[in-house]
């Protein structure tokens, strides 16, 4: 009983007093953030980051694990009294939970939500737990070959999943690849794309890059057009859903667990498609399809369950490979690293403690979410009726805090600015930050695994296809490409996020 | 000369790739390539910079004689004005000002990009931030700042 051992420790680690305290500042800042729309996630971990430097490696990782989970809980919030999603995941809940609310059922709807989320993040927190350690022993098998057709997959998917048009997300990788270039060259030192300022030597910060391509721009594209939201605060009465409802909620919330599981798993933003892939799902099985649009609660239970359990499993990769799934899980191995973590395969047995204390605080967080949330929903209403322009000063003091504070460098703050109005415009042009953000961290690393495979396979540029496993990613990645420009598909995906989007 | 009308947009984005294609790319010339068996610091992003013109070219390609589906849309000149100095402004002097000082301008900056900001709610917000941020980070979380710098007489 391997399995119960660890949780046992696991457990222990996190219940212990400061660590429940870190959690519970986690999920509550988690779930601000995703109440307030116009600050992401991303963001806010990127802030925070430095700070997290002076806690325990524990404590810092629980905080931003719970930071992540808790805005895919309020960001369901917003999606339903505001019809405006908090958080990019929720975008499908604001479809039948803002018609819920409409219709005087918004408590009904809050609450489906967070029931669902509960049961899914329970389910895929014994998941993480069930699977991280046997995926780890094949991890650790993995060669340079392999790690890089890995991360050509990641990358692949992340422009698979990325709104609009996917030459626009293919090219949004590279340029965040060679974002990733500039700073010195591991195996030469000389240093790249630095244009003679000594500061740039060790790379573009990526929390000032992060801050900039996801908070500020988001900010700037909030102030093009400054109006009042109406928020749906005075129909929550009654919270509790009646024998009725769980009735209906029990099939689509199994059922959104199961993809989003599934899902979370793959690189490149699984919990987004997660939710995507619900709703279509259970419109597809629904005895009643027309109900969808106009208020359908299997349409809010499917979807937030399936977001939860991605969110939840996304971690999967992180733990097990060092990789990350998404931009926030890019993050997270950022916090690895400034606390001398190296992340990858090695972690579980290492450091124990920290693997399955983060697996079981998972777990505490979405206890606490569910204890928390339901009574706490009118102070979190109330937190949406605080005007726009009071919010965003205060995120700009945080976000020059924060990034200033990661290590004392005036350049870090000019990147900010810099990389704010790059991902201004970008979005503006209609192209999707998360590629890049992911092309930025991944490409040192690919860089790196290409160089070392192919110095030991003495210049031989077919490993990548004679290696089996290596030679599966490709073929995947290959296909998942394919499959994406099949003018079918194509249409399908547009459909997909058009019906997201309106 | 095409009369028909062109996906502005898709343009202007395809040109942002060439143009940062042509810059990496020009850049990495100046580096050592290396053999594919010994790849030098200028190999991968050379290979990256050819990918991401092709990519540039295929997209303003594509753009050329396609209608623009949607509109541009309003620009934030305001908040680009007033958004982007404000963390240059901190960096700049948070060393010579001090914490407590550089952080309230700053605030106070940022907050001049809405039209909704009136001049003494927009005082009383950076007096809050900034004694809350005093509060949090410099006695709380005891993060290295100076909270009055040398630049000023006191």
């Amino acid at each position: 009983m391997d399995l119960l051992s660890n949780l046992a420790l696991g457990f222990g680690v996190a219940s212990s007093l400061a660590n429940l305290a870190f959690c519970l500042i986690g999920v509550l800042l988690g779930t601000l953030i995703g109440v307030l729309p116009g600050i992401g996630a991303t963001a806010t971990i990127a802030m925070l980051l430095p700070i997290t430097f002076q806690l325990e490696p524990v404590s810092s990782l629980i905080m931003l694990a719970g930071i992540y989970y808790g805005a895919q809980y309020g960001g369901s919030t917003t999606a339903i009294l505001i019809n405006m999603p908090g958080e990019s995941s929720s975008a499908v809940t604001a479809i039948d939970g803002y018609q819920m609310a409409r219709q005087g059922r918004a408590g009904t709807a809050l609450a489906t939500a967070a029931i669902g989320s509960f049961f899914a993040g329970t389910v895929a927190t014994f998941l993480v737990a069930i699977f991280a350690p046997p995926l780890t022993a094949i991890a650790l098998k993995f060669g340079a070959a392999e790690y890089f057709s890995l991360m050509v997959m990641g990358l692949v998917m992340s422009v698979a999943l990325a709104h609009g048009s996917v030459l626009k997300a293919l090219a949004m990788v590279v340029l965040g690849l060679l974002l990733g270039m500039v700073g010195t060259d591991v195996y030469t030192g000389a240093p790249r794309f630095t244009m003679g300022i000594t500061q740039f030597a060790d790379g573009l910060n990526f929390v000032a890059v992060a801050v900039g391509v996801f908070g500020i721009a988001e900010i700037l594209r909030n102030l093009e057009d400054e109006h009042d939201r109406e928020v749906m605060t005075k129909n929550i009465s009654r919270l509790f859903p009646t024998r009725d409802e769980f009735r209906q909620m029990i099939a689509p919330v199994l059922r959104g667990t199961g993809i989003g599981s599934v899902l979370g798993i793959l690189p490149g933003g699984g919990a987004i498609l997660a939710s995507f892939a619900s709703y279509t799902v259970e419109k597809k099985l629904s005895k009643h399809p027309e109900e969808f649009g106009k208020g359908a609660l299997a349409g809010v239970a499917g979807p937030e369950s399936a977001n939860n359990a991605g969110a939840q499993t996304s971690f999967i990769p992180l733990l097990t490979l060092g990789i990350p799934a998404n931009p926030v899980m890019a993050l997270m191995i950022g916090a690895m690293i400034i606390q001398g973590i190296v992340p990858g395969p090695n972690v579980v047995s290492e450091q124990p403690a920290l693997f399955w204390g983060i697996v079981a605080s998972m777990w505490i967080g979405n206890l606490m979410l569910v204890v928390l949330n339901l009574p706490l929903i009118g102070l979190w209403v109330k937190l949406l009726t605080v005007p726009y322009y009071i919010l965003f000063p205060i995120i700009m003091a945080m976000c020059s805090i924060g990034v200033y504070s990661v290590n004392s460098n005036t350049y870090d703050l000019f990147a900010v600015a810099g990389f704010g109005l790059l991902g201004y415009v970008l979005s503006k042009l209609r192209c999707e930050p998360a590629p890049l953000l992911l092309g930025f961290v991944l490409g040192p690393l690919l860089e790196e695994n290409l160089r070392r495979a192919m110095i030991l396979s003495r210049g031989d540029p077919t490993t990548f296809v004679t290696r089996p496993i290596s030679a599966t990613l490709l073929v995947l990645s290959l296909a998942i490409l394919v499959l994406v420009f099949l003018p079918q598909i194509r249409k399908r995906r547009d459909e997909v996020f058009t019906e997201s989007d309106g | 000369m095409s009369t028909k009308p062109n996906d502005t947009t898709d343009i202007a984005a395809g040109l942002l790739f060439m143009a940062f294609a042509a810059f990496f790319g020009l850049q990495a010339t100046g580096l050592e390539m290396g053999t594919s068996l010994r790849m030098g610091p200028g190999y991968f992003p050379a290979v990256l910079s050819a990918v991401l013109f092709l990519l540039g070219a295929v997209i303003l390609f594509k753009a050329l004689g396609r209608p623009d589906d949607e509109p541009f849309g309003r620009i934030a000149w305001r908040g680009i004005l007033f958004i982007l100095p404000a963390p240059i402004f901190f960096g700049l002097t948070v060393r010579g000002l001090g914490f407590v000082p550089a952080l309230f301008i700053t605030t106070l900056i940022a907050s001049q990009a809405s039209v909704r900001m009136r001049p003494l709610s927009a005082l009383v917000l950076a007096i809050v931030v900034t004694i809350m941020s005093t509060l949090i980070f410099s006695y709380g979380l005891g993060l290295p700042f100076r909270r009055f710098g040398p630049w000023l007489p006191l």
